[in-house]
């Protein structure tokens, strides 16, 4: 038995026959030839061949995969015909006089280090794999090599020792149970499309192209990022059950969609996604969240030379609410400074930043940033069920003094006669002073939202990423949960909802504890929702 | 000369996909078109330079575009750029 581990992309359990992939090697020489012009006409022939080859294959994703995946035999046409390539390309053929393939490989190179270097840009960086793509694409048409992958009927765990991105979309993925590649990385395109596909897939493992693994047994433990060649009896005894059990979870997970969230004895409580961008609201909705419980708008804000204007981010509220569709949305205001920094904001730099100038704090310092957000969120909230909440909230007067800004800019929209909606308006408790005054936030508000995380760092005065912290902290402190059954009690009196969009909220452990306290709503990462509201369902 | 300036909303900038689709289009225009991002011009018919301008979520795409179907080539640049970034 070997045993192999990797980077797990896709969850799951395979065990089937194992099918290596070598692929065929292509000469690079970088000899000096004779005849340029013949040398570059076999380029250009070459390319003709390649462009027509991922035409070919073009049509034959259609249907198979997405159209955005399909996008990427046209790109690599495009990348073929681009003169940028084919300068590079002339310029190895006519002035170094290279072969052709040297020449091509030379070209592919030069475009792939120009885009591997662009580290601040984890997209860009993979497309270095593009440019090797296609230039071995024309070297393989230059040698003639045909390198087609044939699959057996009966489906195998792949392993290869990389996969280009055309390999990975061509490749007919039903007769794949698994993919293991040697290289790759979480971004790379075989990551992505195993993801889309629902494909149990391990990359980065390092794994060696041995003709003797070819046809053994194999079992790729998605679960926890292992590869085994020829199990022995009692792992592949172990891993049968396992991927047993974890199917059928994954099934009964599946039946819960559509399901409502109670209890035995009848109480409903909310599941709500937490989600950072336009991308997450479609997965919430994938995982059937019954609404948006902290939908943090910094994404509009974050790496960017300028503010965000009125009009994007109306546009970017209004469509989370839209798609939506009459679930509520909780837009959380400017939650900057601390970890989350803009350098358009100048904020001076703070000898102790977690308790600095931010989030609400620079919100009314800065009123006229705050008020184009308010303008959007109101704008936005003619279009769906928007609530909207601010975080950082330590007293009355702030609140008060939010509420005021409210209506001023209620009024400058209503007066220039534009549409509003009636938005639910509410208030993070994050700190142990909101907690403690929840009693008279209760009376200002619709809702309440506990963070757990920051309630959590400023109740124990412990900075949450600080490792050697460790011994320390105890995130079910008796501090906090008093903090929190005192909140719900105040907020109840009321008549405020409160839910738990922290860290907390998708606490397991927690979750029969908050629902006896009375939290009416839980907000957690979309993957978490159906295996709460299991649990959820099985509560006296 | 026409100039407009358009503030990419596209999460992963413009990637490689739409990337090739303005391509295609400004190539379809007789006038010069460069696309200017924090500094960095391309010609905006040539995919690869565009997409080594790495046009991230935020940033400014800035158009000049010369020639006698300028006009024509502004307003479908400017319709792409709302449609698709």
């Amino acid at each position: 038995m070997v045993k192999i581990e990797g980077q797990s992309v896709q969850k799951g359990i395979a065990i089937g026959n194992i099918f290596v992939w070598k692929k065929k090697e292509v000469s690079l020489k970088a000899t000096k030839i004779s005849n340029p012009e013949e040398e570059l006409n076999a380029f250009y022939e070459a390319r003709e061949k390649a462009i027509a080859e991922l035409r070919e294959m073009g049509e034959k994703a259609k249907g198979k995969v997405s159209d955005e995946d399909a996008e990427i035999f046209t790109v690599h046409q495009m990348l073929l015909q681009d003169l940028d390539f084919e300068d590079a390309v002339k310029d190895g053929i006519l002035q170094e006089h290279l072969n052709a393939s040297y020449a091509t490989y030379q070209a592919g190179e030069s475009l792939a280090e120009i885009f591997a270097a662009m580290d601040d840009n984890a997209y860009m960086m993979e497309r270095a794999s593009d440019f090797r793509d296609i230039a071995a694409r024309v070297i393989r048409k230059l040698q003639n090599i045909e390198d087609k992958l044939t699959l057996p009927e009966t489906p195998v765990i792949l392993v290869a020792d990389d996969l280009s991105p055309t390999e990975t979309i061509g490749i007919d993925t039903s007769s794949v149970l698994a993919f293991v590649t040697a290289k790759g990385s979480m971004n790379s395109h075989t990551a992505i499309l195993a993801r889309s596909l629902g494909i149990t897939t391990l990359v980065n493992t390092g794994v060696e192209l041995l003709d003797e693994y070819h046809g053994k047994l194999g079992i790729v433990d998605g679960l926890s990022g292992r590869f085994f060649i020829d199990p022995e009896e009692d792992v592949l005894y172990h891993l049968q059950t396992e991927k047993e059990q974890y199917e059928e979870e994954q099934k009964a997970l599946q039946e819960l969609i559509g399901v409502e969230t109670i209890t035995r004895s009848g109480r409903k409580i909310g599941l709500y996604a937490n989600i950072g961008n336009v991308e997450d609201a479609q997965r919430a909705l994938r995982y059937d969240a019954e609404g948006i419980g902290l939908f943090r708008s910094e994404f509009l804000y974050l790496n960017r030379n300028d503010y965000p204007s009125e009009e994007e981010q109306f546009e970017s509220y209004k469509q989370v609410a839209e798609m939506m569709e009459g679930k509520e949305v909780i837009i959380r205001t400017l939650d900057i400074g601390a970890d989350k920094q803009a350098d358009y904001f100048q904020i001076p730099k703070e000898e102790n930043p977690a308790m600095g100038l931010r989030a609400i704090r620079i919100c009314l310092t800065r009123p006229e940033v705050f008020k184009v957000q308010l303008r959007a969120l109101y704008r936005a909230s003619a279009f769906g069920k928007l609530g909207i909440m601010f975080p950082m909230i330590t007293s009355v007067e702030e609140v008060d003094e939010i509420l005021g800004i409210i209506e001023e800019v209620k009024k400058e929209l209503l007066d220039k006669n534009i549409e509003i909606g009636d938005p639910d308006l509410g208030v993070m408790i994050e700190t142990p002073a909101a907690a403690l005054i929840s009693d008279l936030l209760a009376e200002k508000v619709d809702f309440f939202s506990i963070g757990t995380n920051d309630l959590t760092q400023y109740t124990l005065a412990m900075d949450r990423q600080n490792a050697s912290l460790a011994r320390f902290q105890n995130i079910h402190h008796q501090a906090l949960l008093r903090l929190i059954e005192m909140t719900v009690r105040n907020a109840h009196a009321k008549n405020v909802r409160v839910g738990i969009c922290g860290e907390l909220g998708a606490d397991s452990d927690l979750t029969e504890y908050f629902i006896s306290i009375g939290v009416d709503e839980l907000s957690v990462s979309a993957p978490r929702i159906l295996s709460l509201r299991k649990q959820i369902r099985e509560f006296a | 000369m026409v100039e407009f300036s358009y503030v990419i909303k596209d999460e992963l900038g413009i990637h490689a996909r739409p990337a090739g689709l303005l391509a295609k289009m400004a190539a379809g225009f007789k006038s010069n078109i460069t696309l200017t991002v924090n500094g960095n011009a391309a010609d905006a018919k040539r995919l690869i330079s565009v997409m080594k301008l790495a046009a991230q979520q935020g940033q400014t795409a800035a158009f000049t575009i010369d020639g006698e179907d300028e006009k024509a080539a502004a307003d479908a640049l400017k319709k792409f750029m709302q449609e698709n970034l």
